[in-house]
This record gives structure tokens, sequence and C-alpha cells, in this order.
């Protein structure tokens, strides 16, 4: 496997050009002008058996805001986002994704009906996970429009022109044609990236994108994402990157098991937490 | 001999040491190369110095046992790919969440292992034409083959769907694809990479299996041999013949089974 720096962005003129495409201001630097609420949680709650995970969890986000998820694992953050999308069923509560409400349903999870919900819920986010999850059999480019072709319906022709320009964006366009076991994980995870935003979706959900990553290929995937978020690609990120958070975060929401214990900008909650539990979580986290 | 002084260049100690390596790997092909020619030379010598083996019967009845190949090859072709269909079906069904469908699957699976290939064999020939069903003895044949391999093969399958890492079947999820998209685009292809290797021990065995089918009078390899053998009084030498071409034949589908392998491990993963 070769691993690649990271290419030179400033280098390419043309990187964001699909995210203009799209409607997004680059506008680094000064501050994002967030819209309306495009992504609420209400009142999740979820239960693995007897095991309280999730203890009503709210969170409201707005357009083009970058929200943090951060907290000690098994604090339940990552169940909090893949219940977003419904990969996990909540047991109580409901989720709004630019105007689409749907309730919990776990006594008819598996109706037609529900599933079809949960499909509309699903194809309004974008989910990266810590094992990128790439098609091994498709090329870079496959993964990108296998989804865009045979979901959403677009021609061949138009979804490989959207997937080469967010395959430009994340600086992998030399590898369309590779398969994914020729790339580093740091590229596998861009794939993955360009694979997510190919299908247009309101917002990214990042489950933990850089932990099973060597700790010299993160920087290139938090660099992408740190660029989406400059552009306003709405996203929820559960990570333990605390010098990430505070550069790219709008806000920074810290869990405790299964509630939101604090939330604010990644300044107030990073540098000067309100809460006990936030304290010393940030603690032992700078102290390993 | 020079004797090299001080350290040696360590890019011709690398190049001495490689060939010293490919000597001695072409050194072992032929040792064991020759086992195997001494060896069977060894025993047809011995068939030959008995007196009693008859190459009048071989030059006269050869052509025609050999003739059966093609019959043998064509049932199990045929008889895997049906087998294969079924597994398919038995494999989703094994997997099925729906009780009814999942009950008819494993109830095929527990029938069709549970009892002798030759009954099942016989059973479809000789029992079914009592309840008015009355089959050929070739499609009696394919049937009893394919339905006994097909239960072997639903297993084979449901292992290879079940080896499809879950984060496949998630990420194809999040992307919004519905479940027969999923099932076809992103698990099968999967599964099917898995198996290829079982698939191809299968087909090996049906070679062997389908001679079970000459007791039905089915003119394949096995029937020719025991037919002109017993009448010649020649069994010797036609089941010999007849060993051989299934040897031969399992061994020239396990190379092309070995090379698809690598070919397949080339492309990706």
């Amino acid at each position: 496997m070769t691993d690649q720096p990271m290419p030179d962005r400033d280098a390419r003129p043309d990187t964001h050009t699909a995210g203009d495409a799209r409607g997004h201001q680059h506008d680094a630097g000064a501050p994002r002008h967030l819209g309306e609420v495009i992504v609420t949680a209400s009142g999740i709650e979820k239960y693995f058996g007897s095991h309280h995970v999730l203890r009503g969890m709210d969170l409201e986000v707005q357009r083009r805001e970058a929200v943090m998820l951060i907290g000690r694992s098994g604090s339940g953050k990552t169940t909090f986002l893949r219940c977003i999308n419904f990969l996990e069923e909540p047991t109580v509560g409901y989720i709004e994704i630019d105007g689409l409400r749907l309730d919990a349903d776990p006594l008819h999870a598996r109706s037609r009906a529900h599933q079809e919900q949960i499909r509309q819920i699903r194809l309004r986010t974008g989910l990266l996970f810590q094992e990128f999850n790439l098609f091994p059999h498709m090329t870079v480019l496959g993964n990108c429009i296998e989804a865009p072709t045979r979901v959403r319906r677009i021609s061949r022709g138009e979804a490989v022109s959207v997937a080469e320009a967010y395959l430009e964006k994340v600086g992998l366009i030399d590898k369309r044609d590779e398969y994914p076991s020729r790339l580093s994980g740091g590229q596998k995870q861009r794939a993955a990236i360009a694979r997510a935003l190919c299908m247009e979706p309101k917002v990214l959900l990042f489950d933990e994108p850089t932990s099973a990553l060597d700790p010299e290929l993160i920087g290139e995937v938090l660099n992408v994402m740190e660029e989406l978020a400059h552009e306003g690609v709405t996203m929820i990120v559960v990570t333990h990157e605390m010098h990430f958070a505070r550069e790219a975060a709008d806000r920074v929401v810290f869990i405790e098991d299964g509630t939101i214990v604090e939330q604010g900008p990644p300044q107030q909650v990073l540098d000067d937490p309100h809460e006990e539990a936030t304290r010393s979580f940030l603690r032992r986290f700078l102290d390993t | 001999m020079t004797v090299a002084v001080g350290t040696p260049e360590p890019r011709s100690v690398v190049a001495q040491v490689e060939a010293a390596q490919e000597r001695a790997r072409t050194a072992w092909r032929l040792k064991f190369a020759a086992t195997w020619v001494v060896l069977i030379g060894l025993i047809l010598i011995g068939l030959g110095a008995t007196g009693n083996i008859d190459t009048g019967f071989i030059s006269e009845w050869g052509p025609f046992i050999v003739g059966g190949t093609w019959l043998t090859v064509l049932i199990s072709v045929a008889s895997i790919s049906i087998a294969t269909v079924l597994a398919l079906l038995g494999a989703f069904g094994r997997l099925s969440s729906n009780a009814y469908i999942n009950g008819v699957a494993s109830l095929y699976v527990s029938l069709a292992r549970g009892t002798p290939l030759i009954v099942q064999i016989l059973f479809v020939y000789l029992a079914l034409p009592q309840i008015g069903i009355v089959l050929p003895a070739i499609p009696a044949g394919l049937i009893a083959l394919s339905f006994n391999y097909g239960a072997y093969m639903t297993e084979i399958f449901r292992a290879g769907i079940q080896a499809v890492p879950r984060g496949q079947r998630e990420a194809a999820e999040a992307l919004g694809m519905p479940e027969r998209l999923i099932v076809r685009r992103i698990v099968l292809p999967q599964a099917i990479r898995i198996v290829i290797p079982a698939i191809g021990n299968e087909f090996i065995a049906m070679i062997k299996d389908s001679s079970l089918v000459s007791i039905l009078a089915v003119e394949e390899l096995l029937f020719r041999a025991r037919l002109v053998g017993q009448q010649n009084f020649r069994s010797l030498e036609a089941l010999i013949i007849a060993a051989a071409i299934y040897w031969i034949l399992t061994i020239a589908f396990s190379q092309v089974q070995q090379r698809l392998e690598r070919r397949m491990a080339r492309s990706d993963r």
C-alpha cells in the first residue's frame, strides 16, 4: 500500500467546484451564517435489552452547522449518531430531517411502510464509518456512482461527472479506477466521503472517521472534513480529535451516560467547561 | 573459488540465496514428479506381470468406455448448475426471518442431507412412478443429484452470505439502497467470491458421484465400463480405464479452479 501525502489543496484551483455547484459559499475564516434547523432529534431513548443507552437526547442542528459529539467510549454518542439515520431504531423519540419526521416505532420496525420511511430519512443523510465500508468489489468510481444511478436513478454520465467532481475535492481523482484494496486507510475514508457526498445528503454523519487510521493518515481525512465544514456542509461528527473539534466545530456537545451534559461553542466547552463531568472527561483525555 | 575478504556485497548475497532457493525448488519438484511416475509405473508393470491384462480388450472396448466421458461431464455440469440455483434459494430461505420460508428450506436441507444419495436416486427413478411421476433415467439422475448437492451447497451459500461483513450491508443501507438492491449488488457478489472455492470442490465431488446414476442404466462412464467389463469378464481393465478418466477429469478441473482463484485474488481483496 502506498501512503500518499495529502495533496496540496491550494495547488488545485478547482477544489471547490463541486461545493459551489451545490450552492455552498466558501468563506473560510469569516463566521458562517447558519440556516434554519435541518436536523432535529427529539426525546431519543434507546435500550439494548435492559441496558439504557440513551436517556432522552434532544439535538437541533442548523443548516451549515458542524456539530461535534464528544464523550467517553460507551457514553452513547455513536448509538445516538446511528439513531439519526435509524441504523439503530430508537426505542422512543423522533428524528426530523429537512421536513421529514419519523417517529421511533420498534414494534413495527420491520414493517414495509416503516422501512420505506427509514429509507427516505437515509436518503437525506450520509454516514461515514470507522471502518470505511467501501464496497471491495467495485472501483472507487463504482462505489461513488452505485447509489446515485440505482437509487436516485440519475444517468450514468451525470453520476460519473458528479463523482469525479467530489473525487477531485477529496484528492482522489487519480484513484478513480482503483479497487479499495489498493488504497491506504486515509484514501479509503476520503473515497467513502466522496461516495456519501455523491448522494447529495442534507447532513453528513461521521462515526469516529479517523479511529481506525494510522496516526500519520489522520490528517488527510480531517483536512477534507474541515474543508467541508468551512464550505458549509452540515455535519454531525462523533470524534476523539479535540484539536479538530476546536478548529472545525460550530458547536461541541459533550455526552455522558446517554445524556447531553453540556454543549456550546468549542472554545467554551473545551476550554471553559461549566460542568464537572466535562472537566473530568477533558482532564483525563488530555492526560493520556 | 576466491575467498572474499571483508564484508560481502549484500546484493550478490541476495542473488546467491535466491539462486540456491530456486535450485532447491526445482529439485523438489523433480523428485516429487519422479515419485509419481515410479509408483504409477510400478503399479502398471505389476499388473502387466500378472499376465492377466488383455490389451486386445483395451483397444477394442477402450474407446467405447471413454465415449461415456461426455455424458459424465454433461450430467455433472447440469446437476451442479441446477444445484447452485437450489442452493441460492435454499440459503436465502435458511436466512429468512419468515418462519414458513425458513421451515421449508430447513426441511429440505435436513431431508436431502439426512438420506443417502443412492436412495434418493433410486427413489426418483423407481419410487415416484408408483405415484404417477415417471421420469426417464437421465432426468431422474439429474434431479436426484441436484436435489442432494443443492442441500449441501445451501449451507455453503448461507455461510458465504453470513461471511460478508455486516458493515457492507450497513453502508448500503446508509446510502438508501432498498433491500433487493443490497442483496443483488452488494451482498451476493461478495458472497459468491467467498464460496467459489467451495463450489469448485462440490463440482469435483459431483464428477465422481455422477457415477451413481449408472445404476439407472444411464450410459455414462461407469455404466459402460461395467457393461463391457462384465460381458467380457474383463472388469479389471474396464474399471481401470473408468477410474483413470475420473481421476484425469478431477485433476484437470482442480487446475482450472486454482487458476480461477488466483486470478480472482489478483483482481482485488
